[in-house]
């Protein structure tokens, strides 16, 4: 096991690699520039900017010279924040994001398996088609619409909570972001639940265990539950990585300060360097859920064995 | 003894000695299944309404109404009878006529207008352009041509969803939505299942070193800046409707090539394999016979996910400016239109936003029916 992670650990560089190669001339390769406003600056002005962040030398040379920072962790300056550096800004907005995802996931993780374990112990009944039903609604109604009804209702009807802002961080802040960017990822954990928890309950290990005799909620849990996570855990990786990551959406109707407005920012205002900053925060969240995931297969199905 | 013997020989009618094949059985189980067919029924409802709805409706989904601009929805025809004044007014005062009478019978209205100079005929065009009104005729002329006597027919038209910012009868635009949401919705989501099954199992089965780099690749793509990719590809191949496919089959992959390599991993120790492997299979036969069969249950589940975040991810591509255009339209971007308004016209979020739910309530149905039903292990 240890080897395993040393030897995916290891594998994480030229991923990382790749993917701060491909990003870079991608973006460069999309029209517009971050100095490319609406009223054109004058040339002289421009050029001095050019030079000045040296964006007028050739492209692999501004790649070469990226690379050599990024390596000793400094990711440059923003050309939008002109007073901040990207480490700053992504440290700054990060903790925000990554806690904020936390209790989303959370709240998606327990609430889903919940459900979708209710609702597979009483397959096509009632409760079923109910539970299911308000699962469906959470991953069909998009954020966009949830955040401000639930605004509306919660927040400007009712005042139970305030309409947005952080705060002290504490849970009437962050009762209803957390909500609307759990929702629709309960809906999926739940729906995957019930299909696996189905498919577990009717296995061969499960009957002999219930023809022990023991208690209907040992056989569930720890029996059924083992084998019906499976796919639940193969959707937390990318799930975790893009809830911890912070949603642009959900942050911009809630007034929060993370990391998630970086992302449509950065590309529509082409920074360069921004951009960049968010991708290769993505990269590593997706590079570390992906092995955190691959180690609990082996923790929940001993047959899984990486080689 | 003997009694025991002749009793099965007896009882058994030939006919049911008759094999059923797997795939009847999946039928049968599915058509038994009240909430699936009800899915089913429900979804072959909102594609003809789709498609074959607009052909049934006398307004076109780029059809301008100026005179009925941010309607809401009504049973009732518009023009209502006590708007009609105030717009015969508008138009008379638009043309530089007096207005001195003005009824309404029915179908037809009759009017009576009147200058200083004699008024030209074809004045009546200007009533004609009022949505209300049209045939505008002159009946009568009087006083030298100063004074004309106008008849024609006010024209109803009904807005069951009401009309939009620019006067359009959103129950147009909704059916043009649903034959553009679904079709990106179903294609795109078939792309994603095609390529991400394969490529997981595939990942899953072999193992070692060709899975190592095949989910490298897989992290690789859920980093890159999904903006850009979308931006560069527009700018290289142009838009178009194919592109759609592209991008969002290119994306919404990653995930079920992760939970079918997660499944083949569990799968692939279990002892069927091993017989399948001793019989000397071919490492493709054992994945498309055995392994991709028994992946059912989760795939099935979350293509019904991916629909409508494929639905959703059409209109920020369509923001972007790849996907639909104005006048064309989808559910996507009807829905993060009316998110905008939804406290002065409810309606342009409600009417979309059924037929979205609708559409994937059913779907949900139909999966979670098709999942009882192709269980390989569930009899």
């Amino acid at each position: 096991m240890f080897h395993f992670v040393l030897r995916r650990l290891a594998s994480a560089v030229p991923t990382l690699f790749i993917v701060v190669t491909i990003s870079f001339f991608l973006m460069r390769f999309a029209p517009g520039g971050p100095f490319n406003l609406e009223r054109p600056l004058p040339p002289a002005t421009m050029e001095n900017l050019m030079r000045a962040y040296h964006l007028d030398q050739p492209l692999w040379n501004q790649y070469l010279q990226y690379l050599k920072n990024a390596v000793t962790g400094d990711f440059g300056p923003s050309y939008i924040y002109k007073d901040n550096t990207i480490a700053e800004l992504i440290g700054k907005g990060l903790p925000y994001s990554v806690q904020l995802g936390t209790y989303a996931l959370l709240f998606a993780l327990i609430g889903g398996v919940l459900i979708g374990t209710i609702a597979a112990l009483r397959q096509n009944s009632f409760i079923d088609f109910l539970v299911m039903s308000v699962a469906t609604t959470g991953v069909t109604v998009p954020n966009f619409v949830v955040g401000p009804i639930m605004t509306l209702i919660f927040a400007l009807m009712l005042a139970w909570v305030p309409a947005g802002g952080w705060g002290d961080g504490s849970l009437k802040f962050l009762i209803l972001p957390v909500i609307t960017l759990g929702l629709p990822q309960l809906a999926v954990f739940a729906r995957l639940t019930r299909g696996s928890m189905i498919e577990a309950l009717h296995a061969d290990h499960i009957r002999t265990a219930r023809a022990y005799g023991l208690p209907a909620k040992v056989v569930v849990v720890t029996h059924a539950m083992r084998g019906a996570l499976l796919p639940v855990v193969s959707y937390l990786a990318p799930c975790a990585a893009a809830l911890l990551t912070g949603s642009a959406v959900v942050e911009s109707i809630f007034t929060i300060p993370g990391v998630g407005r970086y992302f449509v920012l950065g590309a529509i205002n082409r920074d360069y360097t921004l951009v960049m900053g968010t991708v290769v925060l993505v990269a590593i969240f997706v590079i570390v859920f992906n092995l955190v995931v691959d180690i609990l297969y082996g923790l929940l199905d001993p047959r899984v064995r990486h080689d | 003894m003997t009694d025991l013997i002749d009793v099965p020989t007896t009882t058994i009618p030939p006919e049911e000695s008759k094999g059923r094949s797997l795939f009847q059985l999946a039928v049968m189980r599915f058509r038994r299944n009240y909430a699936a067919m009800a899915g089913c029924v429900m979804l072959a409802l909102i594609t003809i309404f789709s498609f074959v709805g607009p052909y049934f409706l006398s307004h076109t989904y780029d059809q301008v109404f100026p005179s009925y601009v941010n309607m809401g929805p009504s049973l009732e025809a518009y023009p209502k009878a006590d708007t009609l004044n105030d717009v015969m007014k508008g138009v008379a005062s638009r043309a530089r006529v007096e207005l001195n009478e003005f009824a309404v019978d029915g179908n037809n209205f009759t009017a009576s207008v009147s200058s200083e100079q004699p008024i030209d005929t074809r004045v009546t065009r200007y009533f004609d352009r009022a949505n209300e009104f049209e045939n505008t005729k002159v009946t009568a002329t009087e006083n030298d041509g100063k004074t004309l006597k106008l008849a024609g027919e006010v024209k109803r038209e009904y807005f069951l969803f009401g009309t939009d910012d620019n006067g359009r009868d959103l129950m147009a635009r909704v059916m043009l939505g649903g034959q553009i949401s679904l079709a990106v919705g179903l294609l795109a989501s078939l792309v994603s299942l095609v390529v991400g099954v394969v490529y997981g199992a595939i990942s899953g089965y072999i193992g070692g070193r060709l899975d190592n780099v095949m989910m490298r690749l897989v992290e690789i793509l859920y980093s890159l800046p999904f903006v850009f990719l979308v931006v560069v590809l527009v700018v290289f191949f142009g838009r178009s409707f194919i592109l759609i496919f592209l991008v969002i089959g290119a994306v919404e992959w990653l995930d079920m090539a992760r939970i079918v390599r997660g499944q083949t991993l569990a799968l692939k120790r279990r002892e069927f394999i091993g017989a399948a492997q001793a019989l000397g299979l071919t490492d493709w036969q054992i994945i498309r016979r055995h392994i991709i069969p028994n992946t059912i249950g989760p795939v099935i589940v979350f293509v019904t996910v991916v629909v409508p975040k494929v639905i959703l991810l059409e209109s920020f591509l369509s923001f972007l400016g790849l996907g639909v255009q104005e006048p064309l339209t989808s559910w996507g971007a009807l829905i993060s239109a009316g998110a905008n308004k939804m406290q002065s016209s409810p309606w342009f979020l409600i009417f979309p936003a059924i037929f979205f739910v609708l559409t994937l309530f059913s779907l949900n149905f139909i999966g979670d029916g098709l999942r009882d039903a192709l269980d390989p292990k569930d009899r």
